[in-house]
């Protein structure tokens, strides 16, 4: 197993002082710079002790919101791909159907596959419901645009010999040839998340590593549609567990009280990232159907299980709940190598773990504690940890 | 005894485009707003009026009601070649257009493309053009509001005009999501106008009448003003105690002056 230090670079000085809104339309005079600065140091300081302390790194971007001040992920690489030496650098991800320009994202992306000498995991995604209303572009036709800004970003970054012409309805080139091309050959491995079984089946087909968030024991439904998309178009061929991550909240403490106090600042993630007006969370064409009937009928749809089905809000959830969610792995370094192991064993093997060692009001000696025990007394025993084997997995 | 509607099917140009059809006499083409109102029920108030003396012909904009949305159908542009299509197909002439919201807009972009078959345009707060500065939103973003403060904005007197939309069947919540979604389709980006649509309006060469709810908030009637003010020789009318939707506030008024309209004047 892979493990990569995420944390959201969040903002959480003002997480108390909103009007029922940390993203979109939360003023920026609320953001202190000076502050913003010594936050981004000591973010970037942290991401280099996890690749000290032998762990990947991911990071991610968000708009206007206090609880993520990346608002260009290749920044961060960027920077990342300088001051660190050995970590793979995942962006998970970078939403390229809310941006006009996908030969400008292929360029970035090949350059710090470049500088960095061939560390970019390249993740993909569609973004979240209130990054619409910053992108401006529709959200009805995100989903296609979506696949459309993948295929000429994988195509800019695999052709070689001559400038490509590139004219649909969304984006207009006549002139493709990005200088430089990529480190990895053919191109960066591609990765993207999802919380439905379709698009978990057409990630599948391409063979990407799948990501999901908050699942929790709901986990291998999306997993096993992976499954069947990457056997159909490898003649029954089982995905391995190097396929699929997980992005769970992680609190490790030499005792259990410890691994609880911290296991509460890391809940600050779930309990703060819903916080937004509402109408930003429903921008048209991004829900289906039948979930905004559900939402006009003033119904929830519940995402995160425990393991006997009871359903865990993760906004508002008890660590205990999160805990029992598999949403949260939080105790002492044996504590949460058995739910780790255990969650692993219910989603039938799963290869990376995106750990969310940092968030919110966490301190940096808390983070530094938290990956160091981390990486040194739970991380070699995932290493070792035998995944379930794939023909097994598949039969089921 | 007033006469039911009909609704049908017809195949333009590769797609298909349900329409309702009510009353008999010369032909008025009824299109229709986007949310929160969409399509129009074949049995409203404001159908059984015009049917009276007309024939009204409401085409359902491809997404809304339950008719599938054609990749191909993106834009305020496309509907307006497709009802021009449409008009040409089930021959249409001297046919009164009448467009309601972003029905008004979808009408007007067919008025500075041709006005052939047409002998009068209503335009009913129509949405469609840019009259401000690049820092004024002329149209309230109806994305951004819960329900409750799109109902404010929406209707002069909201509490009346205020559903327990929870109770509502499942078959109408359905038609409310898809008309959320399919007005979005058309119209989110730009937001609710065509940038270029103002300055065409100098083409159209037919009779027109803009109408104005009085206490339009989403867009207000100075707007309704400018839009009338860049047709040559349009009327600009209020109607009273009706804000961006008059057919469902005020239908009678409504239909009064879309009748006497198109009784009083003739085709220059």
């Amino acid at each position: 197993m892979r493990v990569f230090q995420f944390t959201e670079q969040p903002y959480p000085d003002v997480w108390n002082d909103h009007n029922g809104s940390l993203r979109v339309n939360l003023p920026n005079r609320k953001i202190d710079p000076v502050r913003a600065a010594e936050l981004f140091h000591r973010y970037y300081d942290e991401w280099q002790l996890a690749d000290e302390l032998g762990l990947d790194i991911m990071l991610n971007e968000h708009h206007s919101t206090a609880t993520c001040m990346s608002a260009a992920c290749v920044i961060g690489l960027s920077v990342l791909s300088r001051i660190t030496k050995r970590a793979r650098l995942l962006v998970l991800g970078y939403p390229i159907a809310n941006r006009p320009d996908p030969l400008r994202a292929a360029e970035e992306l090949a350059t710090i596959d470049v500088i960095s000498r061939g560390r970019l995991e390249m993740g993909f995604v569609r973004g979240v419901p209130q990054e619409v209303a910053i992108a401006n572009l529709n959200p009805v036709f995100q989903s296609d645009r979506f696949w459309e800004a993948h295929d000429f970003i994988i195509k800019a970054l695999t052709s070689h010999d001559e400038p490509f012409n590139w004219e649909s309805e969304n984006y207009h080139y006549r002139h493709v040839n990005i200088w430089p091309r990529p480190y990895q050959q053919p191109h960066p491995p591609v990765w993207s998340t999802t919380g439905s079984t379709q698009t978990a089946k057409k990630l599948g087909a391409y063979g990407y590593v799948m990501a999901t968030l908050g699942t929790g024991y709901d986990t291998r439904r999306l997993y096993n549609a992976y499954r069947q998309g990457y056997a159909e178009k490898r003649g029954g061929a089982v995905a391995g567990a190097d396929r699929f991550a997980y992005l769970g909240l992680v609190a490790v403490g030499h005792s259990e009280a410890e691994a609880r106090r911290r296991g509460e600042l890391i809940a600050s993630y779930p309990r703060s990232s819903s916080i937004v007006f509402a109408p930003f969370r429903n921008p048209p064409g991004y829900l289906s159907i039948e979930d905004n009937v559900r939402i006009l009928k003033g119904e929830g749809k519940p995402r995160s299980f425990t393991k006997d089905g009871r359903v865990v809000e993760m906004a508002s959830g008890s660590v205990q709940d999160l805990i029992d969610a598999g949403v949260m792995f939080c105790g002492t370094p044996d504590q949460v190598y058995d739910q780790i192991a255990d969650f692993v064993e219910h989603c039938g093997g799963m290869g990376n773990l995106l750990m969310m060692g940092h968030a919110g009001p966490m301190s940096h000696e808390d983070t530094v504690e938290n990956l160091t025990i981390f990486a040194k007394e739970v991380y070699p025993r995932l290493k070792d940890m035998r995944q379930p084997e794939g023909a097994a997995v598949a039969a089921q | 005894m007033p006469v039911a509607a009909e609704t049908s099917h017809i195949e333009l140009s590769g797609f298909g485009v349900e329409l309702t059809v009510r009353g008999k006499g010369r032909p008025l083409l009824l299109l229709h707003p986007g949310h929160p109102s969409g399509r129009i029920d074949p049995a409203a108030r404001i159908m059984e009026l015009l049917a009276e003396s007309m024939r009204v012909i409401v085409p359902t904009h491809p997404g809304f009601g339950m008719t599938p949305a054609p990749a191909k159908l993106t834009t305020i542009d496309d509907l307006a070649y497709l009802y021009l299509d449409l008009m040409e197909a089930i021959e249409l002439r001297d046919c009164v257009v009448v467009g309601l919201s972003l029905g008004g807009w979808i009408a007007a972009e067919m008025a500075v493309k041709t006005t052939e078959r047409l002998s009068h345009l209503v335009l009913v707060d129509a949405v469609g053009i840019k009259c401000g500065d690049r820092e004024s939103r002329d149209i309230a973003d109806i994305y951004a509001m819960t329900d409750k403060q799109l109902g404010e904005l929406v209707y002069a007197d909201p509490q009346s005009m205020a559903r327990n939309v929870k109770a509502l069947p499942e078959s109408e919540l359905t038609l409310m999501a898809r008309a959320r979604e399919a007005t979005g389709r058309y119209a989110w980006t730009p937001y609710m106008h065509d940038p270029k649509l103002k300055g065409r309006l100098h083409r159209i060469d037919v009779p027109t009448l803009v109408l104005w709810g009085e206490a339009d908030r989403i867009a207000s009637p100075d707007y309704g003003r400018s839009f009338a003010a860049a047709i040559p020789e349009a009327q600009f009318a209020m109607i009273e105690k009706a804000g961006h939707f008059p057919h469902l506030e005020q239908p009678g008024a409504l239909a009064r002056r879309i009748v006497d309209f198109v009784e009083d004047t003739r085709r220059r």
